[in-house]
């Protein structure tokens, strides 16, 4: 159960301001693909085009084609609703629902749509998601604790898990290990190579190693100038991009002579 | 051996950390010569406790940040006579309250047993027990009413202001009418209920469903304004997280947002409700006047304690002995006594209640 997506000629804007031009890329299925660039070049509002997460923000909009699955996500018969069921995110910074318990947060994909299921099949998924995101045998004891209790590592996989709970076809991920020592960080890390065997994982990163350790592909975006939109500048297998990549400004970029 | 020769920085005159500093009890030392001090003049002119009062406080204020000039210098005097006014200012406001909760106890106390809280002010007989349960019921049942109907109105339109109409032209006007709604007076929410119920009804109609109108006209600005403060601290996040699983926007509000505000949400309704429940004017206006318990407040007058106190104490009666209270103002000031409690037990409750809702951070 994995998509791959097809991205054509998609620019992204903020009310009349255009933040992100011409982007064009095929994200394989069952692959890891990462996103590097500098701060403010439009990575993660691509990343959000991608589940239509990015109109949340009043007065953003899309031009262009996102295709899931031979499904165009901007058609306007499309339901964002249904769209986010099956391209989940995790976030910058961890954010478990603070009312609700490890157990709960887990399930609150299918709780919060009130799907009816019994017991022991919610005991499976949330035994099943926690483990799929490396967090059971630190939580199975404290299944009823508040999330926020957690740490912020621990709180990013259970985030992880309340994302995969819903087994979407995507997951997206924003710079998810931003906020998080390396440890933590090591432990995400592992866990996106496990789970790209039955997701496509895009991921967001500042850390170039961190595209290089985990991407099966690369896209570097950049800025023309300041105040001009971003664009996608290379997208290329991880190894090649690292090792010889075609565009100077990415191999510059890269290699730290940026600016 | 060489030995470099780092550039070394002249050494200075070594630094003291340590300065002359009054003792501890400095404060109560001047406190208490500083009364002594006062009960002096008062005494021997014939003033009274509060000149007494008043004169030690000036004594105090002028006398320890002197001292504190002479022992520790300029800074320590200075914080010394801020440090004694910001005391005088919050005793102040203190003083008023205190007294006021003082005398309300003292003089109300003796007029609450059972039969005041239980019998009505209706009596055949001259000699019967009376009581303010008539007016207890009305209080609880209009306030009862007029949550009922700002809470539901005054949080939905908190969540559109702050959920869906963020920023649009109507949400803006809506903000500026309900800055407006809080501070009307409440005499002109009565105004307001009394016509409405007198155009819809006929002439010399009293309901206490009136008076809840009145009432949650003044509530509902309240709960809309604490609702969308509570909603506004809810964490941007949390709606993202719950819209990338896919939960439509309406189910987030009510399952994700709702939830994280709630407890802040009940406080701001209970604050409100004690708000209200002391009004006089309006209900005076459209609630009416009775003597009997009633329990019905879509028909027929409705006293509250409110009412109730400002009646009594406008015709409090003859005292049975000479000299003596009137039986009215003995009335009142159990009243009085009971509504206070009514309101501190509202927010107590609210405090509970916000407290069992607060995000558990649980470690």
């Amino acid at each position: 159960m994995a998509k791959s997506i097809t991205v054509g000629d998609l620019d992204i804007y903020y009310g009349d301001f255009l933040a992100v031009q011409g982007v064009n890329m095929t994200i394989k299925a069952r692959s890891v693909t990462a996103f590097i660039g500098p701060s403010g070049c439009g990575k993660s509002t691509f990343l959000r085009s991608l589940n239509r997460m990015h109109e949340v923000i009043p007065g953003a909009r899309v031009e262009g084609k996102v295709v899931v699955d031979g499904q165009s996500l901007y058609d306007s018969a499309v339901d964002p609703v249904a769209v986010r069921r099956q391209i989940g995110m995790v976030f910058q910074r961890p954010n478990p629902f603070p009312t609700m318990s490890i157990y709960e947060n887990v399930l609150a994909g299918n709780r919060l749509n009130s799907k009816k299921m019994k017991k022991a099949e919610a005991d499976d998924i949330v035994e099943r998601s926690l483990k799929g995101a490396n967090l059971w045998n630190e939580v199975k004891d404290r299944l009823s604790k508040p999330g926020m209790g957690l740490s912020g590592g621990q709180q990013q996989r259970l985030c992880i898990a309340r994302a995969i709970a819903v087994e979407p076809q995507v997951l997206l991920m924003d710079e998810p290990c931003s906020a998080l020592d390396p440890i933590s960080t090591s432990a995400i890390e592992d866990l996106i190579h496990e789970l790209k065997s039955d997701y496509t994982i895009v991921i967001v990163t500042h850390n170039m190693q961190q595209a290089a350790r985990v991407s099966d592909e690369t896209g570097f975006f950049n800025l023309k100038a300041a105040g001009q939109p971003g664009h996608l500048v290379e997208f290329n297998a991880t190894s090649k991009m690292f090792a010889n990549p075609d565009n100077e400004a990415t191999e510059a970029y890269i290699s730290g002579r940026f600016g | 051996m060489s030995v470099a020769t780092a550039p070394t920085r002249p050494t200075s005159e070594p630094i003291a950390f340590t300065q002359a500093k009054l003792p501890r009890s400095a404060p109560v030392l001047v406190a208490v010569v500083a009364a002594a001090a006062a009960a002096l003049p008062v005494l021997l002119l014939d003033w009274g406790l509060v000149v007494w009062a008043l004169v030690a406080g000036l004594v105090y204020l002028v006398a320890l940040p002197v001292w504190a000039r002479v022992v520790e210098g300029r800074r320590g005097a200075v914080d010394r006579m801020v440090t004694g006014l910001v005391w005088a200012a919050c005793l102040v406001a203190i003083v008023p309250l205190v007294s006021l909760l003082y005398t309300v106890i003292d003089r109300g106390l003796p007029a609450i047993n059972s039969t005041f809280l239980t019998y009505s002010m209706y009596r055949t007989e001259l000699d019967q027990e009376v009581g303010i349960y008539h007016a207890l019921i009305g209080t609880l049942l209009i306030t009862l009413g007029a949550a009922v109907i700002s809470v539901p109105i005054g949080i939905m339109a908190a969540i559109y202001l702050i959920e869906y109409g963020k920023g649009s032209r109507l949400a803006r006007w809506i903000t500026f009418l309900v800055d407006v709604m809080t501070g009307i007076p409440s005499i002109v929410a009565g105004l307001f209920a009394f016509s409405l119920f007198i155009l819809v009804f006929g002439p010399s109609t009293r309901l206490g469903i009136g008076g809840s109108v009145a009432l949650s006209l003044l509530m509902i600005p309240v709960v809309v304004r604490s609702t969308e403060e509570m909603l506004r601290l809810v964490p941007a996040d949390l709606r993202e997280a719950s819209y990338a699983l896919g939960v439509p926007k309406w189910r987030t509000i009510v399952k994700v947002v709702l939830p994280t505000a709630l407890g802040g949400i009940v406080t701001g309704v209970t604050l409100a409700i004690a708000r209200v429940v002391g009004e006089t004017a309006p209900l005076l206006l459209i609630a009416g006047l009775t003597t009997r318990t009633n329990f019905n407040v879509f028909s027929e007058r409705m006293t509250t304690l409110p009412v109730l106190i400002y009646t009594q104490n406008a015709n409090p009666g003859i005292a049975e002995t000479p000299g003596g209270t009137p039986p009215g103002i003995e009335i009142a000031w159990g009243g009085a006594l009971v509504l206070i409690l009514i309101v501190m037990m509202l927010n107590l409750v609210a405090r509970v209640i916000g407290a069992i809702f607060a995000p558990k951070t649980g470690h």
